[in-house]
């Protein structure tokens, strides 16, 4: 900890990568600046996280983005914990864009817990420290003599008492300690409870905000016209059909397409409906799925070397059992339940953004880029999100909303339609996997070969590759966590002009399931049990072990606990269903999952799920639980039912007629049991897929 | 554009739009009744699903003409506080997750139970089946059902 003397007050800040193990130090540096920053967050404010109302109201300002997740709750139980204060007192906000106070602001790959945990409770404990020291000093008596609890600072020996609200004022203007004292894990009251959401009220009688809510004073509402080639352009366009209709205000053109600026949605629909454009088709206006199939199949061989241990070939000449698969995966549509918006309003000195994002600081300087205007002349409102999974990270409607308002000299709402959001890139990418196993007398994998061809997320964001290698695509194939003696495993980019992004899971989702897949038929090949087969091939991971054999007992998997398979064994599936079995470590975290599977008329139910989950320690299991659901439905629609189709250039899927996804009936049991023996907290958003 | 007298969770309001415009816009755009989600526009996501004279409907296919002189009933019209067992039920299991399809799972679920004081698994597949959720709250909606049905016995 840097242990320099405070001006005026100490801030807290991060410093420090993504990911776990984040440093937590106290930047000194432009304090004045940042505490005009903080003073701007309101009156009471004790730090960037906490405000406090006389009215003993304690608002929570989180900077990560809620998006279903569960982390304002989770944020906010940090907080409290160590502050002190009743949980019927807590409100959340998202706290503006502020890189000086709360760093880069990006809300994915499972990290806020992993990069919140310190840094909440200092912040917390910060806070009640300085509470606590401003009551001493109204009495007084040293601050030694007084405690918090329950929202209030008390005087042990008088039994006199404030509470957070009649001290919050004062003790904004006090130094914030830059290293409090932090409660032993024993002592948590909040922290491994299932606390309540915070947010289940006003998402159950419909007052939560989301962007496509929000209203500014003179706002139009607008869709924009997009090419429907990937790849293609605005060639020429008539406005006036959309102008003569009703309640359409302008029609201009930006980078995306033509905008219709309307009145409200209804208007700006019919406006867009009867635009007349011509479009360019660019170089892709032809290109189909078996198209990208045959350019993917052209490309396997040529990929760049992602990891390679021992010698393949040779080992799989030796062997007299060879196997060789072929997996596809489609590129996939986030589908958030609200489609992507934002509201925009370009001033000649300022720029105020209202949606929800998955990354405010991109969102800020994404706008300053196109108004000119400095950073911090960008304003971001963050609003709740319905859904993101990756897809709000990408901010592309926010640059769209910007250069819309820029060019209409008026605030907008940008909308998207169904079928705008669906069709409009930005997929989870397709990958192209061909696969070779060799197997030793015993049945066990001796060689294992994957190429891939997957698009690159680096490349579609513009950024670069590592190695010629895009690390993105190739999670959990190039660390394949097997004891496999020889390993071959590359990586190809296939060029399509498809934006692609990160989607729940990123290439975990993919990899993932063709790396278990082929396992599972090397296991039947070398007629082995799969669960006996995997944690013969785990020695290197005991985590990945004791998930895997967790859920397998579980679920009753034949022999499970003692992971020898006993198929003589009556089986406890009901008749005409069957088990399948998964292990994987991603995020922080190890999970695994039995799923038991049936064919009813053809088609495949999932009845089932069984999933063991190894995130080091809980903060709310009742969250985890919810993620570990939400993950498997978000993985089964994709499994069942998930497929953006290249048709003439474009996504052929416009909306969940076509990209059906899991309901209600198909809905499996899903059973989760945490396993809490670590110190390392690991993600859980994301594992659960 | 013409004038639309309407009734909305009990009150008259009178909006001046095209006949054609779905109820959703004019509940979003003209009332300011945000509760009501907008997720398809095609009738296949039910996130804007409210009350006509009692029974299910789709905001996004109903146009303004055609609901004229019919009770509107919004997820903002359920209640005043929360107090609407679904919503007790819905706090105490805490379905929400993004939140974004909830108002619809919550109508669908008032109009189930109104039919159906206690309704079997299948039933709530048959009601729930049409209302999408991407985050995955089924489980929880179907426990929340069955808990609003005990609440209502007692």
């Amino acid at each position: 900890m840097i242990g320099e003397t405070l001006s005026r007050r100490g801030f807290l800040a991060v410093s420090g990568g993504a990911g776990a193990g984040l440093v937590l130090g106290f930047s000194l540096v432009g304090c004045d600046r940042r505490a005009e920053a903080i003073g701007a967050l309101g009156p009471g404010t004790l730090n960037a996280w906490i405000r406090i109302g006389t009215d003993d109201t304690v608002t929570f300002l989180l900077s990560e983005s809620e998006m279903g997740q569960g982390t304002h709750t989770a944020l906010a139980m940090l907080l409290a914990e160590e502050l002190d204060v009743p949980w019927n007192q807590i409100r959340t906000e998202h706290a503006p864009a502020d890189r000086e106070l709360y760093g880069r602001q990006s809300t994915g790959g499972s990290t806020s817990m992993r990069t919140n945990y310190e840094r909440m409770r200092v912040a917390g404990a910060s806070a009640r420290q300085m509470l606590t020291e401003a009551a001493a000093l109204r009495w007084g008596v040293p601050a030694s003599e007084c405690s918090a609890a329950d929202g209030r600072i008390a005087h042990r020996a008088s039994g006199r008492v404030f509470t957070f609200g009649e001290l919050a004022d004062e003790a904004a203007t006090l130094d914030a300690p830059e290293d409090p004292m932090l409660k032993d894990a024993a002592d948590y009251r909040l922290i491994g409870t299932r606390v309540r959401r915070l947010d289940s009220p006003s998402k159950t009688d419909g007052s939560a905000i989301f962007g496509m809510d929000v209203k500014v004073p003179g706002m139009l509402t607008a869709l924009v016209a997009r090419p429907p080639v990937f790849g293609g352009s605005v060639r020429r366009f008539d406005p006036e059909p959309a102008l003569a209709v009703p309640g359409v205000r302008k029609v201009v053109e930006i980078p995306a397409g033509v905008v219709v600026a309307a009145d409200g949605f209804w208007a700006a629909k019919t406006g867009r409906d009867a635009l007349e454009i011509e479009w360019t088709p660019g170089e892709f206006g032809d290109a189909n799925d078996a198209s990208i199939l045959d350019r993917c199949r052209a490309l396997a061989n040529d990929g760049a070397v992602v990891r390679s241990d021992g010698d393949v070939p040779a080992a799989s000449d030796a062997s007299a059992t060879r196997i060789e698969a072929e997996y596809r995966a489609p590129f996939l549509a986030h589908a958030t339940m609200e489609p992507m918006n934002c509201v925009a309003d370009v001033r000649s000195d300022e720029c105020e953004i209202w949606t929800g994002t998955q990354a405010q600081t991109s969102a800020q300087d994404i706008a300053a880029r196109i108004t000119g205007l400095p950073v911090d002349k960008v304003l971001v409102h963050t609003q709740m999100l319905g859904g993101g999974f990756g897809r709000r990270s990408r901010n592309d409607f926010v640059g769209d909303a910007v250069e819309a308002s820029k060019a209409l000299g008026a605030p907008v709402k940008l909308m998207y339609t169904r079928e705008d959001d669906m069709r409009g890139g930005s997929y989870r990418p397709l990958s192209y996997n061909r696969l070779l196993g060799a197997l030793d007398d015993e049945g066990l994998p001796v060689a294992w070969e994957h190429r891939m061809v997957s698009p690159s997320i680096l490349l579609s964001l513009g950024a670069g590759l590592r190695d010629g290698v895009d690390p993105t695509a190739t999670e959990n194939a190039g660390d394949l966590g097997y004891a496999i003696p020889n390993i071959h495993v590359t990586w190809a980019d296939p060029g399509l002009p498809v934006s692609v992004h990160f989607w729940r899971a990123v290439s975990n989702s993919q990899n993932i399931w063709v790396t278990e897949c082929f396992l599972d038929e090397l296991a039947a090949a070398g007629g082995r049990d799969p669960l006996e087969y995997r944690l013969a091939l785990l020695s290197g991971h005991p985590r990945r072990a004791r998930a895997l054999r967790l859920a397998a007992e579980k679920a009753g998997w034949p022999g499970g606990g003692s992971g020898r398979a006993q198929p003589q064994q009556a089986s406890p599936v009901a008749e005409g269903r069957a088990m399948g079995c998964a292990v994987a470590e991603c995020f922080g975290s190890v999970v695994a999952q039995v799923a038991e599977v049936e064919l009813q008329d053809g088609t495949v139910h999932v009845p089932k799920v069984v999933c063991a989950i190894d995130c080091g320690f809980a903060i709310n299991p009742d969250t985890i639980e919810a993620q570990m659901e939400s993950g498997i439905v978000y993985g089964l629609s994709a499994a069942l039912y998930g497929r953006i189709s290249i048709e003439n250039g474009g996504a052929a899927e416009g909306n969940f007629d076509r990209y059906p996804i899991v309901r209600m009936r198909e809905m499996p049991v899903v059973e989760t049991h945490i396993i809490a023996e670590g110190d390392t907290l690991g993600g859980i958003g994301e594992v659960g897929l | 554009m013409a004038q639309y007298s309407l009734t909305v969770n009990g009150m008259s309001r009178t909006v001046d739009v095209p006949g054609d415009t779905p109820l959703l816009w004019v509940l979003r755009d003209e009332l300011d009744l945000t509760g009501t989600k907008y997720g398809c526009g095609t009738g296949q996501c039910r996130s804007c699903t409210v009350h006509l004279d009692g029974e299910v409907a789709y905001a996004c296919l109903v146009t303004v003409e055609s609901v004229e002189d019919r009770e509107v009933l919004t997820i903002e019209g359920l209640s005043d506080d929360l107090s609407h067992p679904v919503q007790q039920a819905w706090l105490e299991v805490d379905v929400p997750q993004c939140g974004w399809c909830q108002p619809g799972q919550v109508m669908t679920a008032a109009a189930l139970l109104a039919e159906h004081p206690s309704p079997t698994d299948d039933q709530i597949d048959e009601w729930m089946s049409p209302v999408l959720c991407r985050c995955g709250t089924y489980s929880r909606i179907r426990r929340a059902i069955h808990r609003a049905a005990l609440g209502g016995d007692r």
